[in-house]
């Protein structure tokens, strides 16, 4: 029997999920508490992705449960999930790119109560990246890579979530920029925004995190305190070992 | 030289292709929104026609002004059609979407047609109305009044469907969803609701196209394939999607085949516009305004 505690924004509980005959998930079972900042970390192809989409409702599984504060959201359609307060920021940022800045913030806020809020979030979205203020009118498919970052997270935000989904933020950005998208992962945390982290880049992920889960070959082979992950000889091993030499002098 | 047929025949491309460009505008929003090509698209604008032929000698109402019905009536057509029909099919992978609504739609075609003979028989209808055939002359061009009155419409369309999209909440989100429809469902929009009410308003264009045909030339049940043809090489010149682009297309496919029917006589009109499509797939295989 399973049971549901206060507190557990979300509980996905042994799902497994396949497109077509290839199976991709194995009975993963995983949790975000309120507020937490949960990182998922593993090599290529080992399932993020896939988990983050059964989360968002894109990839429903085929057995086991996603619970939204108890709410069950295993094969819900997207929008459902989204008015729930989970947003995926999908990989790929998958803007809109014939559309301004403007209206793809916008789109954010699409559903009923976003919608009636939109312009104080929007006060707020600009507030922390200034530069898609500066840039509202210009069409999104125009922006750097860091920029279209940056409007795919607010746009997220947006749609006022209350746990956040990021996949692969850091794809194909320059160091710096990386470092201000982690630096507001943590400002959107502090106000409450619960966060869970798809990341290759794992050392600054676990820096950031509270808890960690290793997805290895679509299951979960590790989970714990990030702190402790850090440690780990295993972590270290196989997603923390490509410390340069460089690095490792200057200290 | 003397240019007063060259201009005439502009004159008139120009009406011709602002039907082309309505006619297509409601196809490249269906398929462009939910990636179904509906072959059965010409057949709405003879259904159209026929409406507006209906109304006209049944109660005698004024065919731009049976629009308000007409257009209506057609929405209400494409709902029925997309919750009866096309909603099995917007649900399913890519591939299996496109021939099953290459299926479903052909299938129309067939019902349509035999319907429309059924109900109108297979002559050849047209709306006469008192100012049918009357127009102005200005240095020597003759500006007919139904079609001066069908491009009116025509633009008047697309400038409503253009605010539509860009202003409105529900029109952004159509826009959103025919760009990425996943993105679009993370956002919050129920994309199947978007698909029903992209399909309706495609129809309803179908429907104000149909109006012009009935007006300005001749309805008949076999003219559906024709005018889905029309409309496909419009919407592949003005690139897959680019739904304003495909208005523009359209008159620019109804000025080549003017100066066509100019140059060459009135037998190979037919032939410019196919031309026209391969040139555009070989050269900018992304379409005239389609981005790549």
């Amino acid at each position: 029997m399973h049971i549901w505690a206060w507190g557990i924004m979300l509980d996905v509980h042994a799902i497994s999920v396949a497109y077509g005959d290839l199976q991709a998930l194995w009975e993963v079972s995983l949790r975000v508490q309120e507020g937490e900042i949960v990182v998922l970390i593993g090599p290529n192809g080992a399932g993020k992705t896939t988990l983050m989409r059964a989360v968002a409702g894109l990839q429903p599984p085929f057995r086991g449960r996603i619970l939204i504060d108890g709410w069950e959201a295993q094969g819900q359609p997207p929008h459902r999930i989204v008015e729930r307060g989970v947003v995926l920021v999908p990989e790929g940022r998958r803007l809109f790119p014939g559309m301004t800045v403007l209206e793809n913030l916008e789109m954010g806020a699409y559903g009923r109560n976003p919608r009636r809020l939109r312009e104080a979030t929007l006060r707020r979205v600009y507030e922390i990246f200034p530069v898609l203020h500066e840039r509202r009118d210009q069409a999104a498919g125009t922006l750097s890579g860091g920029q279209q970052q940056m409007l795919a997270i607010g746009r997220a935000l947006m749609s006022l979530p209350r746990l956040l989904l990021l996949d692969e933020p850091s794809l194909g950005l320059a160091p710096l920029v990386v470092r201000d998208i982690f630096e507001v992962l943590r400002q959107v945390n502090a106000q409450g925004v619960a966060v869970l982290l798809a990341e290759q880049n794992a050392q600054m992920a676990l820096e950031l995190a509270q808890r960690a889960y290793i997805l290895e070959q679509g299951r979960v082979a590790a989970e714990g305190a990030a702190q402790d992950m850090l440690q780990a000889d295993h972590v270290r091993k196989a997603y923390l070992g490509q410390v340069s030499p460089i690095v490792e002098a200057s200290k | 030289m003397n240019l007063e047929p060259v201009v005439q025949n502009l004159v008139f491309g120009l009406f011709v292709g602002g039907l082309y460009g309505i006619a297509a505008v409601g196809l490249s929003l269906v398929f462009g929104v939910m990636k179904v090509l509906n072959v059965a698209h010409g057949s709405l604008v003879m259904l159209g026609g026929y409406a507006t032929y209906w109304a006209f000698t049944s109660y005698g109402i004024d065919p731009f002004l049976a629009l308000a019905i007409t257009a209506p009536l057609l929405f209400l057509l494409g709902l029925a059609l997309n919750l009866g029909l096309f909603r099995f099919v917007t649900r399913l992978p890519e591939d299996d979407k496109i021939k099953n609504s290459l299926l479903i739609s052909f299938g129309l075609t067939l019902v349509f047609e035999n319907l429309a003979i059924r109900l109108w028989t297979a002559d050849e209808r047209a709306v006469q109305t008192s100012y049918s055939g009357e127009g102005f002359t200005v240095a020597d061009i003759v500006f007919p009044y139904t079609r001066m009155s069908g491009l009116v419409v025509a633009l008047a369309a697309i400038l409503i469907l253009h605010v539509f999209l860009t202003r409105t909440y529900t029109g952004k989100a159509i826009r959103a969803t025919s760009q990425d429809w996943e993105a679009a469902s993370l956002m919050g929009i129920d994309v199947q609701r978007t698909y029903v009410l992209a399909f309706a308003l495609g129809t309803a264009l179908a429907g104000v196209a149909g109006a012009l045909v009935a007006v300005g030339y001749t309805v008949t049940p076999a003219i559906g394939l024709a005018w889905t043809l029309k409309a496909l090489v419009v919407v592949v010149l003005a690139g897959m999607g680019s739904i304003m682009g495909a208005f523009g297309a359209g008159i620019l496919l109804g000025e080549a085949e003017a100066l066509s029917v100019y140059a060459f006589g009135a037998s190979y009109r037919e032939v410019v516009g196919l031309v026209l499509f391969i040139l555009v797939l070989l050269v900018r295989p992304q379409g005239l305004f389609g981005r790549r």
